[in-house]
């Protein structure tokens, strides 16, 4: 892997909350067009890595670079200091997010969820905006409900139309945070196929997830969280199919496949 | 700042004891005019969730009224017109009835909401095992509703305390009059109504302080009752 | 039958003068306690360290003292400091401090009531602090804070009459001088209570329909 060419790069992360050590020393490169899915037991840090990603979380030490630039921070000489938060949203425009709860906003409707971000981001005209409103809408087959505002669609309506609202941002890259733990079961399976086609399109993603077997299909790459640290990393057959370390092992044990 | 409080020690042995009589009376007035809110409130929350239309019209429109109507406007009617009708209140009853049937109206829907919060079902068990509305009342709704109703009554103390100052508007010998009148005759405003606040604070504030602390106590404890269901 | 209403008109007259001023003052302090407890609110949620502090103690010194008190010390005290105040200035000044007081903690909570996940959401797509307060909290927050605002607007109107202490043209200030002239003391004051009812009582109406809407709401 050419360093240069990545487009995502993750040195040395670490994340403390108080006392609490969460990430204690994560790297990760990713590759334009490749899908690196992190799974891992409940607590090890997977979603505050990915969170600090875009600096949803400030990371208490180590360095995000994106396309080849320091995310999140500024370098003065030899020193780092953090962006200020206009330069940070700049940024953070590039990176679509999609969160386990959803967090669609709830005094708009689906269009306006997705269409707000261009237009007050981007400064897109109402018009254009609500085109590719429309367009993001029909990629994750939401279009019939453009107009209904969240509280009155299903969980994985919701989640679709989150994935519209990131993909609206033209993102370099996207970041699913366990996109579907908070779904009732039948709901899942639409949002997965949304994001095996985004997948299947060639786009760039790192996925947190508990779904070993998505996890298996879509990713090129699978890592292992545990405790804060990387202790397995590989292509899904090593890593999925042939487990060799016994904590990894242990964990797809106690995983439910679906 | 020194000659500033060095006016308080001047001033300290004609005010002082007048000063703390009148802080008596502001908490005696408090003390009894929530009594009468309380009992009144009682009453008229009842009086609301009867089964008797009449009962549930009359209550409601007194609660309405009393919520509509400054405090002020009810003291003046009490101490000055009723006078024509015959009926004369010296300043400190006329202050706690006129207290005690404006913060009724409150104390009113506080109550009733906290009745009403407690499940139907629950009513309708100890119906069912042979309790009487009364014993129903008393042993079931009431000590749960107790949990709901306690952190808003304690805050209508405090409101209480800082409405008796109202009741120097009507020649009420409290701390706000006091205050005034000494205030007046000393020429130092500034000095009095400043003392007043700050008494008002302190006898206020440890009460809002209690009040937060229960709220937040009654909080955890609706969350035990939910666990044990 | 025909004394009677002519004693309402000669008696009503000035009282819905007292009323034009009650309506007045209470607006006018119900703007100033809006902006400044939205203000503070705001300011207490971005945490600006020892800003919290002093704006804590400004909301525990006006919850916990009369607003009279408050009143007095701003309409009597400040000639001492060389400053001659009015008496609708003074009254707009105190109730609206006091009012800010309230509403910095009304506002406070309506804005932590929104999840703050959407916030979230909102620096994700790219928006900066001040575009989610604008386009995502503050929007939702206006929803919530609707009834206890109504309700504050309420609390507000009657507090006007203690206002007649400083002498300011209100309901209970032209009552007063009404009886002293006409000594009709039961009629007038009856009345002055009905007219502040006649005030409040749309307000309570639209309270209660807003607070019903909220229930639905959610």
């Amino acid at each position: 892997m050419d360093k240069a060419s990545s487009l995502l790069r993750v040195e040395n992360l670490t994340k403390r909350f108080g006392d609490l050590e969460v990430l204690k020393g994560v790297d990760m490169t990713l590759d334009r067009g490749h899908k690196t899915a992190i799974i891992g037991p409940s607590g090890c840090g997977k979603s505050t890595m990915l969170r600090c990603i875009n600096y949803v979380e400030s990371p208490t030490s180590g360095h995000i670079y994106l396309d080849g630039e320091l995310f999140g921070e500024k370098k003065v000489g030899d020193n780092y200091t953090h962006m200020s938060e206009k330069e940070l949203a700049s940024q953070r425009a590039h990176v679509g997010m999609v969160f386990q709860g959803f967090y669609l906003w709830p005094h708009l409707n689906a269009r306006d969820n997705v269409a707000i971000g261009p237009m007050k981001v981007a400064g897109m005209g109402k018009v254009e905006a609500h085109e590719l409103a429309d367009l993001m809408l029909d990629k994750v087959h939401m279009s019939h409900k453009a107009d209904e505002f969240p509280e009155r669609l299903s969980g994985g309506q919701q989640q679709r139309v989150a994935i519209a609202r990131a993909l609206a941002q033209k993102p370099k890259l996207l970041l699913f945070d366990e996109p579907t733990s908070a779904l009732d079961p039948e709901l899942i399976g639409e949002v997965l196929n949304v994001i095996h086609e985004l997948a299947d399109e060639g786009r760039s993603m790192v996925l947190v997830t508990h779904e070993i077997r998505f996890a298996r299909d879509v990713a090129d790459r699978v890592i292992f969280l545990h405790d804060g640290i990387i202790v397995e990393e590989g292509s899904p057959e090593q890593i999925i199919d042939n487990p060799t370390h016994d904590r990894l092992r242990g964990f797809l044990n106690q995983i439910v496949e679906h | 700042m020194k000659d500033f409080l060095g006016v308080y020690l001047e001033n300290w042995a004609d005010w002082g004891p007048q000063i703390y009589a009148a802080i008596w009376v502001t908490l005696e007035l408090t003390v009894v005019s929530f009594f009468i809110a309380v009992v009144l409130g009682m009453l008229l929350a009842l009086g609301k969730l009867s089964p008797v239309r009449l009962s549930r019209a009359l209550c409601t429109g007194y609660i309405e009224v009393a919520r509509g109507v400054p405090a002020l406007a009810i003291l003046f009617l009490l101490y000055f017109g009723l006078v024509p009708l015959g009926i004369v209140f010296d300043a400190f009853t006329a202050s706690a009835i006129g207290l005690g049937m404006s913060a009724a109206g409150y104390i009113a829907e506080v109550f009733r909401s906290g009745i009403e919060a407690i499940h139907k079902g629950q009513r309708e068990a100890a119906l069912s095992v042979g309790m009487t509305p009364i014993k129903t009342f008393r042993h079931i709704i009431l000590p749960q509703a107790m949990r709901i109703i306690l952190p808003p009554l304690l805050n209508m103390v405090i409101i209480l305390l800082k409405d008796t100052s109202i009741c120097s508007l009507i020649s009420t010998e409290e701390l706000m009059l006091r205050s005034k009148d000494l205030a007046m005759m000393s020429f130092l405003p500034m000095h009095l109504f400043l003392l007043a606040g700050v008494i008002y604070f302190f006898l206020a504030w440890p009460m809002s302080m209690l009040t937060r602390r229960v709220d937040l106590m009654m909080q955890r404890g609706r969350r035990q009752t939910f666990s044990v269901r | 039958m025909q004394g009677f209403f002519q004693q309402l008109l000669e008696l009503g007259g000035p009282l819905l003068l007292g009323a034009g001023t009650t309506i007045g003052i209470t607006l006018a302090s119900l703007v100033v306690a809006i902006v400044l407890g939205l203000a503070l609110a705001l300011i207490r949620i971005m945490g600006v360290g020892p800003l919290n502090w002093i704006i804590n103690t400004y909301v525990e010194v006006f919850r916990n003292t009369p607003v009279l008190a408050q009143i007095f010390i701003i309409y009597f005290s400040l000639p001492y400091l060389g400053i001659n105040i009015d008496p609708f200035p003074a009254a707009v000044i105190g109730l609206g401090l006091n009012g800010g007081a309230i509403l910095s903690e009304v506002f406070r909570a309506g804005l932590n009531a929104i999840h703050h996940g959407q916030r979230e959401a909102a620096l994700a797509v790219g928006m900066t602090p001040w575009m989610n307060l604008r386009h995502i909290i503050l929007p939702q927050t206006w929803r919530i804070t609707l009834p206890p605002l109504g309700n504050y607007a309420i609390a507000l109107l009657k507090d006007t009459a203690v206002v007649s202490a400083i002498a300011a043209p209100e309901i209970m200030f032209w009552a007063r001088n009404l009886v002293t002239s006409t000594f009709e003391t039961t009629f007038v004051y009856i009345l002055a209570a009905l007219l502040y009812f006649c005030l409040s009582f749309p307000l309570a109406r639209l309270v209660e329909h807003f607070e019903r809407k909220q229930r639905a709401w959610q």
